[in-house]
């Protein structure tokens, strides 16, 4: 919370919303969509500026799988994990995903470059097995073609650096 | 006139639909009119290009960006050699044909973000017709007369919970659409909404008319990031175009309407806890009576139906309830109209079919989907979702139709339709679907909360080998208690996995647990490797691939596996070059 412009988007939010009732959940969805997690103070600020009580915003926030309390890597992987996903091979594309970063569901490499989450169903089964890369989808996924984009997404992002 | 339509739903876009876009509007001259259109529900050829030339189609399929050119040179010369290897199969176009298109009836050939297009195909008629011609009663007996029952799975008559939201007193009434497809391996609801998102809008607002609703509320899953731009921009359109608002078509009926995203958790499906949802609570169901009609959200007199059924009303308002009643299976209580179905999994053909209720299983998989894709036979199809079951070869002629789908301990659902073929291990299956229904399980009743934790833990010590002789009694038990002590829908279907596949795969539960060996050979724990000394050539490249050292041989000579050494990670299999490693 400590920059003053993510601050000052966030207030613009907050007095946006402030009157209309059952507006916490689009709420932490731009809080979120400004900072790319949750933090605590920022939850603590909202529970604040909307006079509804800490414990029923952090019991809102930790119900949805949406919302992140940890800051994600600079590549967000949103892998399937829906029916036609489990038949069509979703595990085994886990497995290449873990080899290949070495870090599991919901965690975050130590260079900050790559996170990994499973969701339940990205609704595109016809190209299953599936995952989104920073809301980018990308199908019938094969081990060989998700080394592929994670060896590419690291040159994009050497080259950038 | 020539009009090139591409279609781009989420599936086509991520087949590269938009990069095939770009190619030809680089290529093609000026004049040729090139759009976008929905999902044509063929995902297996995306990506799809339509050729209309005054009203006649030409469909090319598989479309790479390269091909850019030799359609501009066709569309040119008029000669089809130069796209003979891009047009669409005899035998695919069949997919379509065999097919009866009403709640899909405009995806896949209007401009979703086209206004004027979807005007052009009878948009908004019928909501003209009903706030001009039609009192909210009539428009209410005409959904009766339709048969219209719920399409999100439980298939209630959708005139029936109008009725009854009319009647109820309460003041402002609310208008909800379940657009939180949750269900994974269904995206008939998304297709809709990306590829026609007026329909629903009009479907919506004739509902809200009927029950006399101030404001219609579209609760939209947030992982569906495409549908809620579409839909976004529809709404933007059509209130601009007076068919939101303020005296819709000069009629004293008003509507307001917005879009609200989901944050992700599969329990909002349910009605009671989507209306928590909305109120910006934790999507916990509540008890029912009393039901939304009387107290919903805000506790005021609210109707939910889900998407497709919305999708429905405006055709039937045009071409009468008796119509589309003459669809479907027999009888005042035979399920009428058509259904969606999203078909995946191993299936040649997979993609969205539309049919009218009382065709068979057996239609929709080997008729319309080709069968199996691969050489593996059929096992089952799943229905439903984690609410639904698997049912086997022997039921694939059970008649699409709410009681009979349900006879088989299936259900219709939504409208997911994953095929599965001998690779796929059943006990797999029930602890894949357990697995998600305990962790999206909101925790508020112990029903739901602990049971599916313990079934999870059950089918977890079977897939692993340390199944126990009684454990298949046990996992019946649990489920009937289950089911009858859930607080909500989710619960008390959450065991339909487990019971399908006890019904009809019970040999395959008791291959794990007595024999410990999984026969589909998917169960890591139960699988056994082993060397084909037919078939091996003694190269060794198993045996030094194994990060166990659990190979062993002379080169030249076949190599052999210590099972007990062996951590089963497959590994020599996918490398073996002569097929040598056998798994079983």
């Amino acid at each position: 919370m400590e920059k003053t412009s993510e601050l000052a988007r966030l207030a613009e939010v907050i007095a946006q919303y402030r009157d209309t009732p059952g507006s916490l959940i689009t709420v932490l969805q731009k809080a979120q969509g400004i900072y790319g997690y949750l933090p605590q103070d920022v939850l603590e600020h909202i529970a604040k500026e909307l006079v509804i009580p800490t414990a029923r915003v952090f019991g809102v926030a930790t119900f949805y799988t949406q919302f992140r309390f940890q800051p994600v890597g600079k590549y967000f992987i949103e892998l399937c994990k829906g029916t036609a996903c489990h038949v069509n091979g979703a595990d085994t594309i886990e497995r290449t995903i873990r080899e290949e970063l070495g870090i599991s569901d919901g965690e975050t490499t130590a260079d900050g470059l790559f996170s990994l989450k499973c969701v339940a169903c990205l609704g595109c089964c016809s190209l299953s097995p599936v995952m989104m890369l920073n809301g980018e989808t990308y199908g019938s996924l094969t081990p060989a073609k998700v080394r592929k984009i994670i060896s590419e997404k690291r040159k994009e992002a050497g080259s950038n650096a | 006139m020539l009009e090139i339509k591409v279609g781009q739903g989420s599936c086509g876009i991520s087949a590269g639909a938009a990069k095939v876009y770009d190619a030809l509007q680089a290529a093609l001259d000026a004049d040729v009119k090139l759009s976008v259109t929905g999902c044509i529900g063929m995902c297996f050829l995306e990506p799809i290009v339509d050729i209309y030339d005054d009203g006649k189609l030409t469909r090319l399929v598989r479309v790479q960006p390269k091909d850019a050119q030799a359609i501009a040179q066709y569309l040119q010369t008029g000669d089809e050699a130069s796209v003979a290897s891009l047009k669409i199969s005899a035998e695919d176009s069949a997919f379509l044909d065999k097919q009866t298109r009403i709640a899909l009836r405009n995806c896949g050939l209007i401009d979703p973000e086209n206004l004027d297009d979807a005007v052009a195909h009878q948009g908004y008629a019928a909501l003209r017709k009903a706030v001009t011609e039609m009192t909210p009663e009539e428009v209410i007996e005409e959904i009766k007369i339709s048969g219209l029952a719920g399409r999100g799975g439980a298939g209630f008559p959708t005139w029936f919970k109008w009725n009854a939201a009319r009647q109820s007193t309460g003041s402002p009434k609310y208008l909800i659409c379940n657009a939180d497809e949750g269900d994974p391996g269904a995206f008939m609801d998304r297709a809709v909404i990306e590829g026609d998102p007026h329909a629903l809008i009009e479907g919506m607002l004739i509902g809200a008319y009927a029950i006399g609703a101030a404001e219609a509320i579209v609760y939209v899953r947030a992982e569906y990031p495409l549908a809620i731009k579409r839909l976004e921009k529809a709404i933007a359109d059509a209130s601009a175009a007076g068919y939101i608002g303020e005296h819709i078509f000069g009629s004293d009926f008003s509507c307001g309407f917005r879009i609200k995203a989901g944050a992700g958790a599969f329990v909002c499906g349910e009605e009671t806890a989507l209306i928590e949802s909305l109120e910006g609570q934790r999507g916990m169901p509540r008890l029912k009576p009393p039901f939304p009609a009387q107290s919903g959200y805000w506790h005021k007199p609210s109707n939910i139906n889900n998407v497709e059924t919305f999708a429905n009303v405006a055709w039937i308002l045009n071409n009468g309830g008796e119509a589309f009643a003459a669809m479907g299976t027999e009888g005042s209580k035979g399920t009428k109209g058509t259904k969606v179905f999203a078909l995946t999994g191993k299936i040649k053909r997979g993609g969205l079919v539309e049919i009218p209720m009382g065709k068979t299983l057996r239609d929709v998989v080997f008729d319309i989907g080709g069968g199996m894709r691969g050489e593996r036979n059929f096992k089952g199809v799943q229905l439903g979702g984690p609410s639904g079951g698997c049912v086997p070869l022997a039921g694939i002629d059970t008649i699409i139709d709410y009681k009979a789908l349900s006879a088989t301990g299936a259900i219709m659902g939504s409208g997911g339709m994953v095929i599965m073929d001998e690779d796929t291990c059943m006990v797999q299956m029930a602890k894949f679907f357990l697995d998600f229904t305990a962790k999206e399980s909101c925790g508020k009743c112990v029903a739901c909360r602990i049971g599916t934790k313990r079934l999870l833990e059950i089918l977890t010590r079977i897939c692993d080998g340390e199944g126990r002789e009684g454990d298949i009694e046990l996992l019946e038990e649990l489920c009937s208690r289950i089911k009858e002590n859930a607080l909500c829908g989710l619960g008390q279907t959450a065991p339909n996995p487990v019971l399908t596949t006890i019904r009809y795969f019970r040999d395959e539960y008791e291959a794990h647990i007595r024999d410990k060996r999984c026969p589909a050979g998917e169960c890591t724990a139960l699988v056994r490797y082993s060397i084909d000394a037919d078939k091996c050539r003694g190269c060794s490249l198993c045996s030094r691939k194994c990060p166990v050292n659990a190979i062993s041989g002379e080169i030249g000579k076949p190599f052999s596996i210590d099972s007990d050494a062996c951590i089963r990670c497959g590994q020599c299999a996918a490398v073996c070059k002569f097929g040598a490693v056998r798994k079983g």
